[in-house]
């Protein structure tokens, strides 16, 4: 459509202003260009100015380097997924050209540098090209002979020039960034900042203004899902963890070694998988619930143990960071495959709880949720997250920081005497005595993983394995009936049904409101309990004809993916039916609707 | 619970002590160590509620079940990073961790090298019978070359593990040896290695008569053996010459080969803890978080 243009042929005139309600800006590059950052500073920027804003990112596995994109959406009003096309592509190579211009909307803006991007006469027809030295003038703007270092904040530049936004308050955020690290850095990337912010987008006819958000009741936090659940750790009064390094789990264990010791508490960096997860149930018998976690091969690793904990009916909190698998499979991409494991992966009947938390802000109050069912319940609580969610950022509500955190410190109050694994409470709930508990009966409790009688002694009774089996499943019952019923999104009657836990939450109410809007009669549930599942599903599903559970998974043998194949199994419905994939990327909305209506064409 | 009732209670009787009937066959090495554990406590005072003693798998690790307080009886092979956890959750408790060879040197190989690289301030006394005796009769990793097993039934051919050296080697601070046919010198190791700050390693020969009788006669004087002491010159303190003096597995000798003074793992972390604590002082949990947040913002 339009020429490449260079500084000097820049005319300043100023282009129209045009309001929008949002915008997608997608940026591509490698991973060491800094273009997280980019995503970041403009994410923090949004959540500053009362916007709505979701991210999505890919990252390769490599060590360093290798094709790597951050796609920010940001809106004056609600945002639901990270947005399934761009506005503006910026692409700073030509393979982040070549690959992404099928994500960008017809009619898009690309945004590419010079230096590296040969644009295709094709592509030309499509979308608006603009070009821009960028390795070049960052290095003019910022001297130096690192081409590379600082053409992310002039790209950032650019982009805030292209929508009008909030220059102070985003030199401000450079400034936080760098604060600490000598003068000059945060005077280069200021430099950087300028120098593209000033670059005359002379082939851009317009220039983009953002609504005016609705004014909030709260502040706005801004985080990534594995942030908000490692602080959610920390608010639920947890004060020790274990763990070993694996992506994408690894930066909340980061997160809590270096935030514990504040608390006076301790995070461990163990030998392995199966020294972590030993350690916080170590920890847990002492009194208050400890956290280990992992993503997928490490919780194979950890199966045992967690097994231990189910029959010993220690508290624990593991937290599942999901990523492609089985195997080493994808490190850096999502997938929900995790899901069996997580219910069923112990050996024997080891029934445990699992959790989903369904958003970023979810992840904060999911982590204190699971403590307290750990502590009640007295059992091993499985959180289960993923790639998509531990690594976009989104933009909540400030918590009540006075009013969440809590205080679960052992309680050691001396006892006449104590029962730990007593089979007359009618739920089967226990309550431990820790170590350090005087128990003036002088009769000590021991916990163990043989089948064991009410004081935790071995004990081969065919009766005590049957009723203790009995015992750790009705616990859970128990916690089941207590469960919130999820709330339909949508009306509650209707034809089609979108089920989804984790990560997929977003897409599937975005695709339940544009599908909506076209006509169609589709509502939206996530299941946040996936084990023990919450009651009232099934009055639920009789509202629908046809319940669709989308999952980032494989529907495997028989056409049902993990969650969808645990609903079958527990309603014995036939219109329970899976909607699945496993590209290792989040579902788009359009490819959600569009399986929809051909799940509904097969069943018709 | 008040300090009051703490001094008003006497040492614990051995039958206070007590708890299941040990399960073990009659003869086996390990009723000495649970006898002398039981004086250890008795000789301390230790009150039930005091310690903790945690065990993996194996005959040694009913250990817990005999012992009448809380204990913990978890699975093969790691003990260690159990009892880390609550060593370090709860520094309040004594922390004794009892088990056999294979839970130590085969499947808690790892965990044995890194708890004592990390020093947890915990005393492991390891039951060493050189074979598997709770699954009747395999070999262990401390069985010597030639003992005829169910796994091995021409004779054991791999080279065995070595405690004293891999102990040392892993960078344990306590590293004793002992036997159970000397109950005085048994009850002397334990109380050292109680005695030590940091990760206090024994072990502990403890016949198996059922499936490996007379393994350890030749440091038995009762069985024409020799119980042999380190030499009076050997310097505990000298790595390299407790490595070399630990190159003779049975009879070898008995004591304390090598002991150094190291901060443990909790002195390391409460040093790390304690510069940020100066930091947030007077700030309830919540404020703490709040300025996380605030940075979020």
């Amino acid at each position: 459509m339009s020429d490449s243009s260079t500084a000097d042929e820049a005319v300043s005139e100023d282009p129209k202003v045009s309001k929008i309600h949002e915008a997608v800006i997608r940026i591509a590059g490698n991973s060491q260009d800094g273009i997280q950052s980019i995503g970041g500073f403009l994410a923090r920027l949004a959540g500053r100015s009362e916007q709505e804003v979701m991210t999505f990112m890919t990252i390769p596995s490599t060590i360093s380097g290798g094709p790597s994109i951050f796609q920010v959406r940001l809106s004056s009003g609600e945002v639901l997924s990270s947005g399934d096309e761009a506005d503006v592509l910026m692409a700073f190579y030509q393979h982040s050209y070549d690959n992404h211009t099928d994500f960008v909307k017809e009619g898009g803006i690309i945004l590419y540098d010079t230096a590296h991007v040969e644009p295709n006469p094709e592509m030309e027809k499509r979308f608006r090209h603009i070009g821009c030295p960028i390795a070049e003038l960052t290095v003019e703007a910022i001297g130096g002979t690192a081409k590379d270092k600082g053409k992310n904040i002039f790209a950032l530049g650019l982009i805030a020039r292209m929508f009008d936004l909030d220059g102070k308050r985003l030199e401000g955020l450079i400034a936080e960034r760098f604060l600490g690290k000598p003068e000059n850095v945060t005077e280069t990337a200021l430099s950087a900042f300028h120098a593209g912010n000033a670059y005359p987008l002379t082939t851009l006819a317009e220039i983009y203004e953002f609504e005016e958000p609705k004014a909030r009741d709260t502040e706005q936090v801004v985080c990534t899902g594995n942030e908000a659940l490692g602080y959610g750790i920390l608010a639920s009064g947890v004060r020790f963890g274990a763990g070993y390094p694996i992506t994408p789990w690894s930066d909340i264990m980061e997160l809590l070694r270096r935030e514990l010791p504040k608390y006076d508490g301790i995070f461990v960096q163990c030998e392995d998988e199966i020294a972590a997860v030993s350690m916080a149930i170590g920890a847990s018998w002492g009194g208050r619930v400890a956290i280990t976690g992992s993503s997928g091969p490490g919780i194979a690793l950890k199966g045992e143990a967690i097994g231990w904990a189910v029959m010993a009916e220690i508290p624990l909190l593991v937290i599942d960071v999901q990523r492609g698998g089985p195997s080493t499979g994808m490190p850096t991409n999502v997938e929900q495959s995790d899901l069996n494991i997580a219910c069923f992966g112990g050996h024997g009947d080891s029934p445990r709880v699992v959790i989903a938390p369904s958003s970023v802000e979810d992840c904060f109050y999911t982590a204190i949720e699971a403590v307290n069912i750990a502590r009640k319940y007295s059992t091993p609580v499985i959180i289960l997250t993923d790639q998509a969610i531990a690594t976009r950022i989104e933009a909540f509500g400030m918590p009540n920081l006075k009013e969440t955190c809590q205080d679960i410190s052992p309680d050691l109050t001396p006892r006449e005497d104590h029962k730990p694994y007593d089979l007359s409470d009618p739920d089967g709930i226990t309550q431990h005595a820790a170590p350090g508990t005087f128990i003036k009966s002088g009769k000590y409790p021991v916990v163990t993983g043989l089948e064991h009688n009410e004081m935790g002694h071995p004990s081969g009774s065919p009766k005590m394995h049957l009723d203790m089996t009995a015992k750790r499943h009705n616990k859970l019952k128990a916690l089941g009936r207590e469960l919130p019923k999820p709330e339909v999104f949508g009306p509650e009657e209707g034809n089609v049904l979108l089920v989804g836990w984790g990560s997929t939450q977003g897409s599937l109410r975005e695709a339940t409101e544009r599908a909506r809007k076209a006509g169609d009669s589709i509502s939206a549930l996530t299941i946040r309990h996936i084990n023990p599942l919450p009651e009232g599903l099934e009055d639920i599903f009789s509202g629908f004809n046809h319940v669709f559970v989308v999952e980032n998974n494989d529907g495997g043998l028989y056409g049902y993916g993990q969650l969808c194949g645990l609903l079958r199994a527990r309603y014995c419905d036939t219109k329970i039916q899976g909607i699945n994939k496993t590209d290792g990327l989040t579902w788009r909305v359009k490819d959600v609707l569009s399986r929809v209506q051909a799940k509904l064409e097969d069943n018709n | 619970m008040s300090a009051t009732a703490e001094i008003e209670r006497s040492p614990l009787t051995k039958k206070e002590l007590a708890a299941d009937k040990p399960t073990w066959c009659p003869g086996c090495g390990d009723f000495s160590v649970l006898a002398l554990y039981f004086k250890l406590l008795q000789n301390r005072g230790l009150h039930h509620e005091k310690f903790a003693t945690v065990a993996g798998i194996g005959c040694s690790s009913r250990f817990p079940y005999f012992v009448q307080a809380h204990g913990a009886h978890y699975i093969h092979g790691r003990a260690l990073p159990f009892a880390t956890g609550i060593a370090l959750s709860r520094q309040d408790l004594d922390v004794f961790v009892f088990g056999g060879d294979g839970d130590a040197f085969s499947i808690g190989g790892n965990h044995f090298n890194h708890c004592a690289r990390k020093n947890v301030n915990l005393t492991y006394c390891v039951m060493d019978n050189n074979v598997y005796g709770l699954t009747k009769k395999q070999t262990s990793p401390t069985s010597p070359i030639g003992f005829k097993s169910k796994t091995d039934m021409w004779g054991a051919v791999d080279k065995p593990i070595n405690p004293m050296q891999q102990a040392i080697s892993a960078g344990a601070t306590f590293v004793a040896r002992t036997t159970h046919t000397n109950p005085k010198h048994l009850l002397s190791m334990m109380e050292a290695a109680m005695d030590h700050k940091g990760f206090a390693f024994i072990e502990c020969l403890s016949e198996c008569t059922e499936f490996y009788d007379g393994a350890f006669d030749s440091s038995n004087p009762r069985k024409g053996g020799e119980f042999r002491e380190l030499p009076e010159d050997h310097d505990p303190t000298d790595e390299n010459a407790a490595y070399a003096i630990s190159e003779e597995l049975v009879p070898g000798y008995f004591g304390v080969y090598y002991q150094i003074s190291r901060p443990s793992k909790q002195d390391v972390e409460a040093e790390v803890n304690a510069k940020f604590l100066k930091k947030t002082k007077g700030l309830k949990d919540w404020e703490i978080l709040q300025q996380n947040f605030d940075k979020m913002k």
